[in-house]
């Protein structure tokens, strides 16, 4: 890790990164043609589901022309490309109002559970992965995999559910549904956020520990490291100076997996405790066939999971000397 | 005020006095209405769709939210009998014209006052096509709406309809200001919007200048959803909100359980029907309806289904506790040599048949097993074909022979006759014909005479019962969860939150 590193290092990576944002745009364009293709499949339109069981087919011919439903589903679908590459996400047929209000209320939201769940089961993680990598095959190595496998095994909702009963019905400790307001203080947002960010964090911190732990261990493994005990390096330093950075890319690319799960794979979390997330809001625009915020919430999704990728890349190699010169 | 609604003659007017005169001498027995409190309130449903326009209401938090707002011009009670509200008198000789006259001094959120230019507006705007309003199939009988001065109004209908003032206590033709094309919340109702956020909550606050005074009784309250059935129970057994609704029968042993909180059954006259279209085969056979009718174990539906929160139907769609309800008619009840009889009769023995049934229509799946397994035992193979919810109305329902149907409560006997079982009725379910029902139907909606009324609607109820491809095993009863300091809460059967309109009765006891 010589100084000039970063300096000879930074250059091959803008390239990387370029050619990641491309291919990003691309995906983002098919995505939304396939999206489009497939709710297009659905049985019902906006219209349809707006005015319900009791509609009469006046009505839903007036609604769909309001709509501008009747016009060719290709038109439609160049339209909106041709409004989304000016950055406008169009309006919302259900809502009436522009996506962009509608993403701006619950963006925010999700972003918040992401990052505090993020805030608290990284570290988790590496605390437990490498603890367990450390002491392979002892007690707490174990212990510490039962419980990641365990935690791995059980579905969220009934953590969600169990964790209902025992702190907020029974204990009466926590609320048992997330109510996110402007006028909340920080507290009491924390507060009502807690047993969503306890959920996520048992659902995302079993794979990020396991990982870390097989990466961990599969370096503690290399001469290297024997050879630096023989030096009579102390542990802690071989651990963390000498193999961390040689195990950091697939933990950073599991992380980033378990991370984007976090933003859009949230619904059963955000439906248990009624947070108003953008994962339900999506769900919400695919019963209601609206399609702008439909593809609006598709886009974000994986435009967050994209970049995760992309940071998850450009963090390993960053640790990584060797791959640096690549 | 009982004498203003000509049409309901002196019985009406007598059971108006009654309920006007039984509220008020009983209430302090109990406890006085307290003012104050905030509370939080769940509904089940809710979707980037909600909205604060009447017209265009779809869900419960819809209703909720537009009854806190606005105000009608009649108001329906427990009792179904509509009353005047922002109306003073309600007249017409002839069904087919009726005068209004409101009550004067009634002003709008904004300050401004209510005047017959708003009432106008309001109901015209339902005939607009663009609008997309839930009620634009009832306001075609407005042949005319026209301002008879500051406060007098003239409502001209397309035929004699006797049921006027109750079409007109939905919570879809309250009244908005005159010129919104997109009503904000500015309503003549009980609270004033404070936050409105789609999909995610409505914060109103006691309007101190509502109209009756002394009510309402609560300082605040958050709308909210819970869409999750078992995260709406945990909720208000945490205390995290005080008052739920549609919760489903299991969860009643829970809420009893707590001592803080109550279980509010409001039987209605909600259904869940299995349709056999008759203009199609086998099922347009009438010894094959009269065979499955008699293939249905009522009992069982109601006790298994619906733990007995459900009152047991007879293939007519209304209710025991309805006015009009026909008592004199036979009940069906499961009787497999009947069932066998008939279906030997049809010629049909050994037909194998699928049932559509879906989680959209509340206990469908469930009935169709249940029928499917009495079938086997007469020799009849039906199977069941469970479908998504998700565009169950728009792809099955009605389409196939045999598929179950879910029916609200509504208002009136003729909405419920002309809506699904006139034989031009665009959701005429079983796609059943009989032109003496159809004149029957336009008899009684121009009937002033009660009792005769009865008897027209109680020959209809004969004749669906009889004739129909409609079978309605059970009507169910909707099951709302209170706080117990939350006091002056009862059912009224057109809908769970006492018919939505809970947010001006309700006070807080602690």
């Amino acid at each position: 890790m010589s100084g000039a590193a970063p300096a000879r290092s930074a250059l091959p990576i803008f390239p990387l990164v370029a050619k990641r944002v491309g291919s990003a745009l691309i995906t983002l364009l098919l995505v939304s043609a396939v999206i489009f293709t497939i709710s297009g499949l659905l049985p019902g339109d906006a219209a349809q589901e707006t005015l319900g069981q009791s509609a009469t087919p006046e009505q839903i011919t007036a609604l769909r022309h309001e709509m501008g439903l009747d016009r060719p589903a290709l038109t439609r679908y160049a339209e909106w490309l041709a409004a989304i590459a000016r950055g406008d996400p169009g309006q919302s047929m259900v809502a009436n109002m522009p996506v962009r209000d509608i993403i701006a209320q619950r963006l925010p939201n999700s972003l918040m559970l992401a990052g505090f769940t993020a805030l608290v089961s990284v570290p988790l993680a590496l605390l437990i992965g490498i603890a367990s990598a450390i002491n392979r095959g002892g007690k707490l190595d174990r212990a510490l995999n039962i419980a990641t496998l365990s935690m791995v095994a059980v579905p969220e909702f009934l953590v969600a559910t169990l964790g209902v009963l025992i702190f907020s019905v029974k204990m009466l400790w926590l609320p048992s549904i997330a109510l996110v307001s402007q006028e909340a203080t920080w507290s009491e947002t924390l507060r009502s956020c807690a047993l969503p960010i306890l959920t996520l964090t048992v659902v995302v911190v079993a794979q990020m520990a396991r990982m870390t732990r097989a990466a961990v261990a599969d370096q503690l493994d290399r001469p290297y490291v024997e050879m630096a005990r023989l030096k009579g390096v102390p542990f802690r330093r071989i651990v963390l100076v000498h193999t961390m950075p040689n195990a950091i890319g697939p933990i950073v690319n599991a992380m980033a997996l378990s991370l984007s799960y976090l933003l859009g794979g949230a619904v059963i979390v955000e439906t248990i405790f009624n947070f108003p997330g953008l994962a339900s809001l999506m769900v919400n625009a695919v019963t209601s066939r609206d399609m702008p915020l439909l593809q609006a919430c598709a886009m974000i999704f994986c435009a967050a999971y994209l970049s995760l990728m992309l940071l998850a890349d450009v963090v390993a190699i960053l640790a990584n000397p060797r791959l640096r010169e690549r | 005020m009982s004498g203003s609604l000509t049409r309901r003659g002196a019985i009406a007017a007598g059971l108006a006095g009654a309920g006007l005169f039984a509220l008020p001498a009983r209430a302090p027995a109990i406890s006085v209405p307290r003012r104050g409190g905030s509370i939080r309130v769940a509904a089940q449903s809710t979707s980037t769709a909600d909205t604060l326009d009447p017209a265009k209401g779809a869900l419960s938090t819809d209703y909720v939210r537009h009854f806190m707002l606005y105000s009608g011009l009649t108001k329906t009670g427990a009792d179904l009998v509509p009353r005047p509200s922002l109306a003073e008198t309600v007249e017409s000789r002839d069904r087919i014209t009726w005068s209004f006259t409101l009550r004067r001094g009634v002003r709008f959120h904004d300050g401004s006052e209510l005047t017959s230019a708003d009432v106008v507006w309001s109901l015209r705007r339902h005939s607009d096509p663009k609008l997309g309003s839930k009620m634009a199939t009832i306001a075609k009988q407005f042949a005319e709406v026209r301002a008879d001065g500051r406060y007098g109004l003239i409502i001209r209908l397309t035929g004699a309809n006797a049921d006027l003032p109750a079409i007109l206590s939905q919570s879809h033709f309250l009244i908005v200001r005159n010129g919104e094309t997109a009503p904000r919340g500015n309503g003549t109702g009980p609270f004033r919007l404070g936050d409105f956020k789609p999909g995610v909550r409505t914060v109103v606050t006691r309007n101190p200048d509502y109209w009756i005074p002394g009510r309402p009784y609560l300082d605040r309250i958050e709308l909210i959803s819970i869409p999750d059935e078992v995260s709406r129970v945990n909720a208000l057994l945490a205390g995290d909100v005080q008052f739920v609704n549609a919760l489903n029968p299991r969860s009643t042993k829970r809420i009893d359980s707590s001592s803080g909180h109550g279980v509010l059954a409001t039987p209605s006259s909600l259904y869940t029907n299995l349709i056999m279209r008759q203009d199609r085969l086998p099922t347009g056979n009438p010894d094959f309806v009269q065979a499955i009718k008699h293939l249905i174990d009522r009992p069982l539906v109601k006790r298994a289904l619906f733990r007995n929160y459900a009152t047991i139907g007879n293939d007519q769609p209304i209710p025991p506790f309805h006015p009009y309800y026909n008592a004199s008619l036979p009940q069906t009840g499961l009787d497999l040599d009947r069932a066998r009889w008939h279906l030997r009769r049809s010629g049909l023995a050994g037909v194998r048949l699928p049932m559509y049934a879906s989680p959209a229509a509340e206990g469908s799946v469930d009935m169709a097993s249940i029928l499917q397994e009495y079938g086997s035992r007469v020799g009849l193979e039906l199977a069941v074909n469970r479908v998504p919810g998700d565009g169950y109305w728009s792809t099955h329902w009605m389409r196939h022979p045999m598929s179950f149907g879910n029916t609200n409560p509504r208002p009136t006997a003729d909405l419920i006759f002309s809506l699904f079982y006139k034989s031009d009725a665009e959701w005429n379910e079983s796609g059943w014909k009989d032109t003496s029902f159809d004149q029957l139907l336009v008899q009684a909606r121009g009937e002033a005479d009660e009792a005769k009324r009865k008897a027209l609607y109680g020959e209809m109820q004969a004749q669906v019962h009889a004739r129909c491809g409609s079978v309605i095993p059970v009507f169910i009863t909707l099951i709302d969860g209170y706080d117990r300091r939350l006091k002056g809460l009862k059912p009224v059967p057109l809908g769970g939150f006492m018919a939505y309109q809970f947010a001006e009765f309700a006070w807080w006891d602690a």
